[in-house]
C-alpha cells in the first residue's frame, strides 16, 4: 500500500497537470528503508513528449548524488500518461529498475474536461506489475 | 589502477549489495571486463552484445560528473583515481 499526504498527492496532480499535453515526471524522496514519500522533486521530462518520459542525464546524476548524501531513495517515481489510462504500459515495465519504488501513475486523459484524474500506484519487479492500495492522509 | 565504481540498487544483486567496488581499467570496456571477473553478469546488464558491445540505451554511465555519451562511450579513457557511477535512465511513458 502506498500512504501519501494529501500535499503530496496534489503536488503529484499539479505537475501533471501543468506539463499536459506532455508526461510529466518525478520522484518524492524518502528516508532508506522506510518507503515513506517525503520530499517532492519534480523532473524535468528530457523527452518533452506525450508518450514517453526520461530524466535529463545531468539532472539524474544530481538527484542520486543529493539523494545518497541525504540518506534517501525514490520512495515514488511518478509519470503521467496524456492519453491513456494510468496503467504500466511494457515501455514503463520494461525500464523500471527501482524495485523498492511506488510507482504511481496519473492519468490527464480528460484533463480537458478538468474530471478526475486517475491516481494510481504500483510495485513494478522483475517485470511484474501488482497494483497497490493508495490512502491519502493529512499527516504522516 | 584503482578506479572507484559506483552501484546502483538494481545492480547490487552482482555485488553482494555493494554500493561501490573497486576495478581497473584503461577504459571504460576494459574496467567493464575487469568488473565481470568478480561480479559475474554485471557486464551484460550495462553493454548490449547485439550492438557491438555499445552502451546499453537506459545505462547512463558518469566518469566522474560527465555522462560518457558525450565523451567516447565504452572507449572513454580511464586514470587512476577516477570515479565511475552506473545509473540505470528513469523513463517511460504510454508509448
Amino acid at each position: 500500500m502506498l500512504t501519501i499526504t494529501q500535499a503530496l498527492y496534489d503536488q503529484i496532480v499539479a505537475h501533471a497537470r501543468e506539463d499536459h499535453p506532455d508526461e510529466a515526471c518525478g520522484v518524492v524522496a524518502g528516508p532508506v528503508g522506510e518507503g515513506r514519500p517525503e520530499r517532492f522533486i519534480p523532473m524535468l521530462n528530457a523527452a518533452r513528449s506525450p508518450t514517453f518520459y526520461e530524466f535529463d542525464s545531468q539532472d539524474l546524476l544530481k538527484l542520486y548524488r543529493e539523494m545518497d548524501d541525504r540518506d534517501e531513495e525514490p520512495a515514488v517515481v511518478y509519470h503521467s500518461h496524456t492519453a491513456t489510462e494510468a496503467y504500466p504500459s511494457r515501455t514503463d515495465i520494461t525500464y523500471a529498475n527501482e524495485p523498492g519504488a511506488h510507482y504511481v501513475l496519473v492519468s490527464t486523459a480528460d484533463a480537458d474536461g478538468a474530471g478526475d484524474f486517475q491516481f494510481r500506484s504500483y510495485r513494478i519487479v522483475e517485470g511484474e506489475v501488482t497494483e497497490e492500495e493508495v490512502k491519502v492522509v493529512e499527516a504522516y | 589502477m584503482a578506479i572507484e565504481v559506483r552501484i546502483p540498487t538494481i545492480l547490487r544483486q552482482y555485488t553482494d549489495g555493494q554500493k561501490a567496488v573497486e576495478g581497473s581499467g584503461d577504459t571504460l570496456a576494459n574496467l567493464f571486463a575487469d568488473l565481470e571477473t568478480r561480479h559475474t553478469g554485471i557486464r551484460a546488464r550495462l553493454v548490449d552484445a547485439d550492438n557491438g558491445d555499445q552502451l546499453r540505451r537506459f545505462v547512463n554511465v558518469y566518469l566522474n560528473d560527465e555522462d560518457v555519451r558525450f565523451l567516447d562511450g565504452v572507449e572513454t579513457k580511464l586514470s587512476d583515481g577516477d570515479s565511475i557511477t552506473i545509473l540505470p535512465a528513469v523513463a517511460g511513458g504510454a508509448a
